[in-house]
């Protein structure tokens, strides 16, 4: 029986392997020569090269894309923090007038297709002169990001009994006592799952980003991506050296923090 | 009404005010906004701006292109997420017996689901190149143009959109599985239950409230999905691969017609919420309490 279940193991691992092989073969033309790219039958490149890495490090805006991706999805992550988190408490368990609606707008706002809403947002922006800025992305992902945020930060205050609160109370304490020292400390790998899900959107976001930015200035990474420029012919090796460094976060947040990534996954839809 | 329940109205109050402000003033202020724009004639360019009512939604309801918009984006909606609950479930049960790496089988599992939808893209694009790409040569070498045949883009964008989804619904139904008590499997056992019967009359039920969420869930992104047509195909060969989403786009800041594209986009809105709603009702029509 042992030895089955091992071989199912593996027989399982091999499966998902296989299914991660069109990251895995972006992976391998990023170390691929351009005389080697039409070379297919070898799964390691018989004289792999940096040489891609270099191109995109010294000689695109993908240094600087990076930099935006980064300062624009920590910002939208800390600012749907601390928007969402005490919302989520007041909707979890004060009494807010005209709550119901509340949460029914938040759910229904978390089904809003961004194609709607990318016409207006740009006109609204453009009016405000934050056109091509950080701030622009930041306010457009956070509006984004907060229901979802919002309703998965609701969820797990719920699970915290209330009678740890009323003790706290009965101890004298104010409602925002309460808040920092009963609340927080339960809630933080929650808000770790949730703020693992924001930072994830937003460093993926592409059509905001898109549409709101212009120049390099606040060029995220997909949008960088999606133009990354080729002169006479598509630089292959230099796009799949992109993908990878615009992919870094990503397996970051998969491999090393995927229990917290999970939990938010999981909660988001088990709690509908 | 005691100080202690004042107290806590203005807590609510205060607690909840800031983020109600800043989605009332991105999300909500915009939604209604866009519903005025799809009633005018907007050219920036031409400093054209004046109302015309419905006329946008009367040109689409006569448009060619809207009517393909429309299958397509049905068809890569209906393809994708019936692909991606099939094998999610799959996959699921695969993992369900997995005693051993269990944290590598998620990470390999979920890689394709945390990739931006534009390097997706980009690894499909290079995937699909007709000489040197990894589809064809697995093939056995034929020059197939995958992206650039009006009859396998759609298909071949689908694949892509699979890749990157499956992970997700493979993921929420393992979820599920795991919280099934081994006793119960045991006790099927004992009563000499085949594999079979008991797949079909223990494990399948107990996904079945996951599944419809995950069904919903994805249904609404397919719906929605912009990034993977608009970089992997933008549309074309001969707007085969046109979703509704990349149609409003392209009226929306390619020939800059505001007004045309907000209706699109309205009409999304509109398709959107009508599945959610529709979803809904069958949802409390079927008993289903999740």
């Amino acid at each position: 029986m042992r030895r089955r279940l091992r071989a199912w193991d593996a027989a399982v691992l091999l499966l998902l392997a296989a299914w991660a092989t069109p990251f895995f073969w972006q992976l391998r033309t990023s170390f691929t020569p351009d005389v080697e790219l039409l070379t297919t039958d070898r799964a390691v490149p018989a004289h792999p090269t940096l040489i891609h890495y270099r191109a995109v490090v010294d000689r695109s805006v993908m240094p600087r894309a990076l930099l935006n991706s980064l300062g624009v999805a920590s910002i939208t992550t800390l600012l749907a923090i601390a928007l969402g988190l005490p919302a989520a408490y007041a909707l979890a368990r004060l009494p807010v007038p005209g709550k119901g609606l509340l949460l029914l707008a938040v759910v229904a706002s978390t089904a809003f297709p961004q194609i709607t809403t990318v016409s207006p947002l740009y006109l609204l922006l453009r009016a405000l002169g934050l056109r091509d800025t950080w701030t622009a992305l930041v306010l457009a992902d956070t509006s984004f990001a907060l229901p979802l945020l919002m309703w998965l930060l609701a969820g797990f205050i719920r699970d915290i009994p209330l009678e740890l609160e009323e003790a706290a109370f009965l101890d004298g304490a104010g409602r925002v006592a309460v808040v920092r020292r009963v609340i927080l400390p339960l809630v933080a790998p929650g808000v770790a799952s949730a703020a693992l899900l924001t930072f994830l959107a937003a460093w993926n976001e592409f059509l905001f980003a898109f549409t709101f930015t212009a120049t390099e200035a606040s060029r995220t990474v997909p949008v960088a991506l999606a133009l990354f420029p080729g002169v006479f012919e598509v630089p292959w090796g230099d796009i799949a050296a992109a993908s990878m460094l615009a992919s870094l976060p990503p397996i970051v947040i998969v491999v090393a923090l995927q229990r917290w990534l999970v939990r938010g996954l999981v909660a988001g839809a088990l709690k509908e | 009404m005691t100080a202690r329940q004042r107290a806590d109205r203005r807590a609510g109050l205060a607690f909840a005010a800031p983020a109600m402000l800043a989605l009332s003033a991105l999300a909500a202020y915009p939604a209604l906004w866009v519903l005025w724009l799809s009633l005018q004639q907007r050219v920036p360019i031409f400093g054209i701006a004046r109302f015309v009512g419905l006329d946008h939604f009367v040109f689409l309801a006569g448009d060619a292109r809207f009517w393909n918009a429309v299958r397509v984006t049905l068809v890569f909606t209906l393809a994708s997420v019936a692909l991606e609950l099939t094998l999610g479930v799959a996959v699921a049960l695969a993992l369900q017996r997995q005693r051993s790496g269990r944290r590598l089988a998620l990470s390999l599992l979920l890689l394709g689901w945390a990739l931006p939808s534009v390097v997706t893209a980009k690894l499909f694009e290079w995937l699909y190149h007709p000489s040197a790409g990894l589809v064809n040569v697995v093939l056995g070498g034929h020059a197939i143009n995958w992206l650039g045949d009006p009859r396998l883009a759609l298909p071949g964008l689908v694949a892509a959109d699979v890749w990157r989804t499956m992970p997700f619904v493979a993921l929420l139904c393992y979820a599920r599985l795991l919280t099934i008590p081994v006793e119960v499997y045991e006790a099927a056992r004992v009563d000499g239950a085949s594999r079979g019967a008991t797949l079909r009359s223990i494990t399948l039920p107990l996904l079945r409230p996951i599944l419809l969420i995950a069904l919903l869930f994805r249904t609404l992104d397919a719906l929605r999905a912009f990034d993977l047509m608009f970089v992997l195909t933008g549309g074309g060969p001969a707007n085969t691969t046109e979703t509704l989403t990349v149609y409003a786009y392209r009226s929306l800041f390619q020939t800059l017609q505001l007004g045309f594209g907000a209706a699109i986009g309205v009409v999304v809105f509109a398709l959107v919420m009508a599945v959610a709603w529709a979803y809904l009702r069958a949802l409390r029509g079927a008993g289903v309490a999740a």
